[in-house]
């Protein structure tokens, strides 16, 4: 493997893991349940797709890079399905999204369910 | 023989070789033997139609993945920059936004392409409206302007 295929891979892998770093944090500092999905989501698309994507560049054969293909394909498609079901099912069990008032923005570090970092 | 039962058959070879990545013939019958018992019971199910096959898609989706890929990035770098604020201060809006010529695959790949975005995610769809919920108002506002609709639109035809 050149070594321009092993810096690019690299990169694309610690990129995702700080994206999936910044989906956990997000996970907590958000304030209610929809917009800690919006969080989570993050780790589901950009950071899982390129931890993938790093991955690829290392496949040994064209078999493993297969195989993370279907893998990619597969959480791209089941993560926006399982992200509907739950925000479904938590707007038809009646919890009401945050929005925010008249005065505009919501202070997301003083709300009480906060996780605060 | 149906074009589905075609490509079904085809894409149950590949995703039995891939997975397996022996080439033995023991390994073979067991592949070939298995494919033809889902091919079996998927035309039993009369699940084989356009609707699990979508190829008359085929030809627009590259394009559509390329901008989707686009806005993925876009939208992620919008949520990771409002998770790491100094100091949060959210605007969240959940919002009913009208939609209308699309066939019902077409509102599947809408609303699953707004919810797969970062900051947006679908939370209901109906005949001719699709409510989302959004981290920040203006993502409202940019599903509003209908460009991914209009994409999803060109992709139908």
């Amino acid at each position: 493997m050149s070594m321009v295929t092993t810096y690019l891979s690299w990169a694309l892998l610690v990129l995702g893991g700080f994206l999936c770093v910044s989906g956990s944090v997000g996970l907590l500092r958000f304030p209610d349940f929809f917009t800690r999905m919006h969080a989570a989501s993050v780790t589901d698309t950009l950071a899982t797709g390129m931890i993938l994507a790093g991955l690829m560049l290392q496949a040994p054969t064209w078999i493993v890079f297969g195989k993370l293909v279907m893998i990619l394909v597969f959480v791209l498609l089941t993560g926006p399905t399982a992200g509907h079901a739950l925000a479904k099912a938590a707007l038809h069990s009646g919890l009401k999204p945050l929005l925010p008032g008249k005065s505009g923005k919501i202070e997301a570090d003083t709300h009480p369910s906060a996780g605060g970092v | 023989m149906k074009i589905q039962t075609l490509s079904l058959t085809l894409l149950l070879i590949i995703f039995w070789l891939l997975n397996s990545g022996l080439f033995k013939p023991l390994i073979f019958i067991l592949g070939a033997f298995s494919i033809v018992l889902v091919l079996f019971i998927s035309s039993r199910m009369k699940v084989i139609d356009e609707e699990s096959q979508p190829l008359h898609l085929t030809k627009n989706i590259p394009a559509y993945y390329a901008w989707l890929l686009k806005e993925l990035v876009m939208s992620n770098i919008k949520v990771v920059s409002t998770i790491w604020q100094g100091h949060l201060q959210l605007q969240p809006a959940l919002a009913t936004i009208k939609m209308d010529h699309l066939s019902d695959m077409g509102k599947v790949i809408y609303a699953n392409s707004i919810s797969l975005t970062p900051g947006t995610v679908t939370t209901d769809v109906t005949e001719n409206s699709i409510t989302v919920h959004a981290l920040d108002k203006s993502s409202i506002t940019d599903i509003q302007s209908g460009a991914m609709e209009a994409r999803v639109r060109k992709l139908d035809n």
